[in-house]
This record gives structure tokens, sequence and C-alpha cells, in this order.
């Protein structure tokens, strides 16, 4: 009873004290009504000031995005492999393996080199001469996604690994001959942690090339396999994906500068701050938390909220205007080999993502999946469609703001002085770290492995 | 002035803190940080509880919202728990609702397509598919029918 009483006197206090604290300290953005807020979520001044005072409030606002709270990687329900060592180390073999390809030189290495943090470096990615509409992704830490690809079209690592090695332009080749030669050329491995192997034998009904793609030839020759056929195929194609899926989802994020400070302001130790990050970079992490806006869409550990935001993007010259989400939303829905599909581990409880889809609202027009930050510092160019070279032209973008047409933009011009804008480059540059992965899975992998 | 107010913030904040006025449970999201100081590291949260009840805009129907997610966070798909009764304090057993919600300052709506699922019986239904991907307010409408009549409410709350 005393204890309540306290409590009770001392909230009356508080409430009071912050009523005058805020009217002495400033400006106080007021909460909905019917809403009470904490004392330490206020907008209040670290009395110490200075380039790494921090309020609490800021200083948890600055704990939400380390590493420290990034929880371990769940597993997979979609996938029973995923999170299987033996799995992991055929993944592996499968990810550097350029046989995935009809001419022999692609593999998801092609675009995915572990030396440029998984991505390629490149505008959009290109293995043969010719642009694909998009940018490549990084894979570090995308195991904790919701969704894939830029727009989203498919919703596990697995599956998403699948569609590079149909796609004309990427790996080129079908499943029918990508699954042949997968059980020729790792027929232990894949019998080890699958079922026995189905026997694909009889031309007849295993035509060495079939995929149900745009080109007409490979579609004619799938369209003349019965169904049944087809699943056998489907099956192995899609064991293909989760064993790169096992491997792919083990690379994740290191641990950064940034969050070496973040344990320092966690601790609200200044010294320790100090000797992190320069003044300069300690004033871009202010702007990324506060004025820049920044976390309401790069947030939590991964520095992203896994959604899909339009933010106005110009066009490359000569494309035409890219749907992004709205058309993803659609494909995703419609793919055999997505959460609720018959080739998923999962059960229809676990596939909550794909239930609870948004697919209607305009602000999917145009919307692309907000990348994560870390390693941003080293994964140029930019955006979806790699329009921006570098970080100055990331942040004039966003200083801008232009409207987007169609659809709406989710940005308001930052209007950042070049100080700031440099501040706010030199904190994102200081979420770089070498992935978080066992050394060999950083390589291709030692022969006969 | 400033120091011995803020000074005095502080004491009173240890006082809140050893007083349970702010619990993980009640708080949202709440960690204790380095000096012994409970901090919300979430980048947003709210309580499981934290909405009053409220009267829908004719005064046909008094609904509650409570979260399962307890605190509410943001980057979680999640369900909720709703409760409706008529003006005389009767459950509503037979409704149906429809869901909607967003972030009118910003333009959007929920990151997600939210809707009820399941009529838990005694006026509870379940509410599956919320997700809040930022921090800042956020409104949950709900447009409820029963028995031939009609009538809506919005609840508005902060995730910080």
């Amino acid at each position: 009873m005393r204890r309540i009483g306290l409590a009770v006197a001392a909230a009356v206090l508080l409430i009071l004290v912050s009523g005058a604290a805020l009217v002495l300290f400033g400006p106080f953005r007021e909460g909905p009504a019917g809403v009470v807020r904490t004392f330490l979520g206020g907008g209040e001044r670290s009395p110490a000031g200075g380039a790494h005072g921090w309020t609490a409030a800021e200083r948890g606002l600055i704990a939400s995005l380390s590493i420290d709270q990034l929880p371990p990687l769940a597993p997979d329900p979609s996938n029973a492999v995923g999170d299987d060592p033996a799995a992991v180390a055929f993944g592996h073999a499968l990810f550097f393996d350029s046989g995935l390809s009809p001419d022999g030189t692609v593999s998801c290495s092609s675009c995915h080199v572990p030396e440029l943090y998984f991505t390629d470096g490149k505008v959009r990615a290109n293995v043969r001469g010719a642009d694909t509409p998009r940018h490549t992704p990084t894979i570090v830490g995308i195991g904790y996604s919701d969704w894939y690809y830029w727009d989203g079209r498919k919703d596990s690592q697995w599956a998403q690994a699948l569609a590079p090695q149909e796609a004309a332009i990427e790996h080129g080749g079908n499943r029918v001959a990508h699954t042949l030669y997968v059980l020729d050329n790792y027929r232990s491995q894949y019998e080890a942690l699958f079922v026995r192997a189905p026997d694909l034998s009889d031309e007849t009904r295993f035509p060495l090339n079939a995929a149900p793609v745009e080109d007409a030839l490979l579609r004619a020759a799938w369209d003349e396999m019965t169904e049944a056929d087809q699943n056998t195929v489907n099956h192995v194609f899609a064991d293909i994906g989760k064993s790169i899926a096992a491997y792919s989802r083990r690379i994740l994020p290191g641990r950064s500068r940034f969050d070496d400070y973040a344990a320092a302001a966690i601790a609200n130790d200044q010294g320790r701050m100090g000797e992190i990050f320069s003044a300069e970079e300690a004033a871009g992490l202010r702007l990324f938390i506060g004025d820049g806006q920044c976390t309401d869409c790069h947030n939590g550990p991964l520095f992203t909220n896994g959604t899909f935001h339009n933010i106005g993007l110009p066009l490359p010259e000569g494309s035409s205007f890219d749907q992004g989400r709205s058309l993803g939303t659609l494909k995703v829905v419609d793919d055999a080999f997505n959460c609720l599909g018959a080739f998923s581990d999962a059960g229809e409880e676990d596939c909550v993502e794909l239930r609870f889809i948004k697919m209607a609202g305009d602000e999917l027009v145009g919307a692309f999946k907000v990348p994560g930050l870390r390693n941003v510092g080293n994964t140029a160019p930019y955006m979806h469609n790699g329009i921006f070279p570098d970080l100055d032209a990331v942040i004039r973008h966003y200083n801008h703001a232009p409207p987007a047409f169609p659809g709406h933009s989710d940005l308001v011009p930052l209007a950042l002085t070049v100080e700031q804008s440099d501040a706010l480059k030199a904190f994102l540059l200081t979420l770089s770290a070498a992935p978080d992965a066992p050394p060999e899975l950083l390589q291709a992998p030692e022969r006969g492995e | 002035m400033r120091v011995c107010l803020s000074v005095c913030l502080l004491t009173l904040a240890y006082i809140a803190g050893a007083c349970n006025m702010v619990t993980p449970d009640q708080g949202g999201g709440m960690e204790m940080d380095g000096e012994g100081m409970e901090m919300d590291m979430s980048g947003g949260s709210m309580a499981a509880d934290a909405l009053e009840p409220q009267t829908t805009e004719n005064s046909l129907f008094s609904v509650s919202a409570v979260s399962s997610l307890d605190p509410v966070v943001i980057n979680e798909t999640h369900a909720w728990t709703l409760h409706i009764e008529n003006a005389d304090g009767d459950a509503v057993t037979e409704a149906d609702i429809s869901v909607e919600g967003g972030m009118p300052e910003h333009n959007h709506g929920f990151p997600t397509a939210p809707r009820v699922t399941e009529n838990l019986g005694n006026g509870d239904y379940l509410l599956e598919g919320m997700r809040f991907n930022m921090g800042g307010v956020w409104v949950l409408t709900l447009e409820i029918s029963s028995g031939g009549e009609s009538d809506s409410v919005t609840f508005e709350f902060e995730l910080n």
C-alpha cells in the first residue's frame, strides 16, 4: 500500500515537474489525446550537451539501431533444411556453381560478390552485356526479410533463389536442366538432405530443357509434361532453392563502429563515445534519428522497416515507369513457390505475412523495399534502379525530395546544409563491417567440400 | 535552475522506477541501460493495453482493443483482441467489423491488410495482421455492423 502511495505521489510530482521542465526547456511534440507519454519519452535535452550528449529517449533510439538489438535469426518455417549444416554446405557449393547456367558462366556469386558485400558494384545487374531492370541488392542479413526482390515478389529466400536461375538475362537456365544438373553432380548431398533423388532419365517425360517461362520453346516443353512430372521437377527445384537459402541466410551483418558507439551511448559514457565517433559523425547520427527523419523507414538493427515506400526517384534515361510493389504483390500471391504453396514446408498459420499482405493502396505504386543501411558506404550505386552513383547524390535527393509521379513520395525535403549533409554521410560510413559468417563461407568452397 | 530541475527529474525518475511505475510489461520495450535506468530500445513501442475503451461515433457500441504483443513494437506482425458491447453494456456477439488505419500525417495506411479473422465469443473478436512500420501517431478505425446498425470508432495512439 505504501509503495502504491509513494508511486502515486511520485507520478503526480513527476507530471508536475515534467510540465514545468517542458515550459522551461522548449518545444515538446504533443502526443495524441488519451495517450500518456512516459518521462523518458520526452524531448528534454541532456544537461551535459555537446557532441555526445544525448537524452534518454535519444539513447534509446540509438540503441534500437544497434546490432545488439538484433535477435538471432528465427527459423524459416517454409524451409525445413534452412538451418541444417549439410544444407549450408550444399547451398554453399550451389551458390558458387556456374554450372547452373547453360553457358557455364553465371552463378549466384556473379552478382552477389562476397568481396563487394555480396553486391556487384554495377548500376543494374548485368552478366552478359544486357542490363536487368534493377540494381543488385546485398544478401548480407537478408534472411531477416519478409519479402525478397525490390518489389517483394517473393516471400522467402529460397523462392527468391530460384527465379534468377530461369531469368533469361541472368543465369538463363531452366528448372528441368538445373534439376538434372544438380542430381548428376550432387546426388549424394541431395539424398542425404532430402528424399531419394527421382529418376528423370526418361527424356520423353522429362525433356532436357523445360520451364514455365516466357521462352516459347521452354514453355511448350513444360506444358507437354504431366502435372505429376512437373511436380517432381518442382520439388527438386525447390530443394535447390532451400539449400542455397540455407547458405545465404548464414551471411549476417558484422559489428560496425556505430554498434560500439551505441553501446557507449547506452552506458552514457561520453568519454568512450568521443573515442569512437568524431563530432561530425555524432552530428550525423543526431540528424539521422532526429530532423532527418531517417528512422521512419530505416529503423531497427538492420536500418530497414522491411516494407515498401515510394521516394520519388528519377527514372534512368530511356526507361519507363517501374510499378514496383503494386505488381510485386500480384506476383507473390500467384507464386507456386510461396509460403502457402505445395513446395513450402510451412503450415498456413506460419504464413502471416502472405495472409495479411497489403494488396491495395496508392502507396504501393512505385514503391520499393527499404534497403538496410549496414555497409551502405561499400555498396554503391544506390536505389532499386541504381540511379545514384554515391551517397552525396542520395542525400541531394533527400534534400530536394521531388514529388513522385505516378504515386506519392513519402519524403519531405530535408534542405540540409552542406555541413549537415556531410555529417549525415560521415555517420552512414560508420555502418560498415565485414559480414559475420565463418570465413570459409565468404569465398567459393574448396573442391570436394 | 535548469541543473536543479534536471537533478530533481532524474531523482524522481529513479523513484518512479523503484516503485515499478514503468515495468517491461507496462511501459513498452523497456530495458535497463548501463546506469540502471529504464530505456526504451525498441525504436517505437506502446503498452499492449494502452488504448482506453471508446464509444463509437453515434454511441451504439463501446469498443476496446488490446494487443496480444506486449509491448506493441514496430516491425512485428501481430494480433489484437477487440471487445464490443452495446449501449447497455451487453456483449455484441454477432458483429461484422471492417478495419482501416494508418498514419494520417504520413499519408499512408498500415503496411499490412489487417482483418478480423475469428469471432471468439462473448463479444471478443480476433484482429490479425496488425503491423506498424515506424514510430509516430497511428490510427485504427473500426466500422462495426450488428443487428442492422452500423457505427464506427477511431483509436489514435502513438508508438514512441
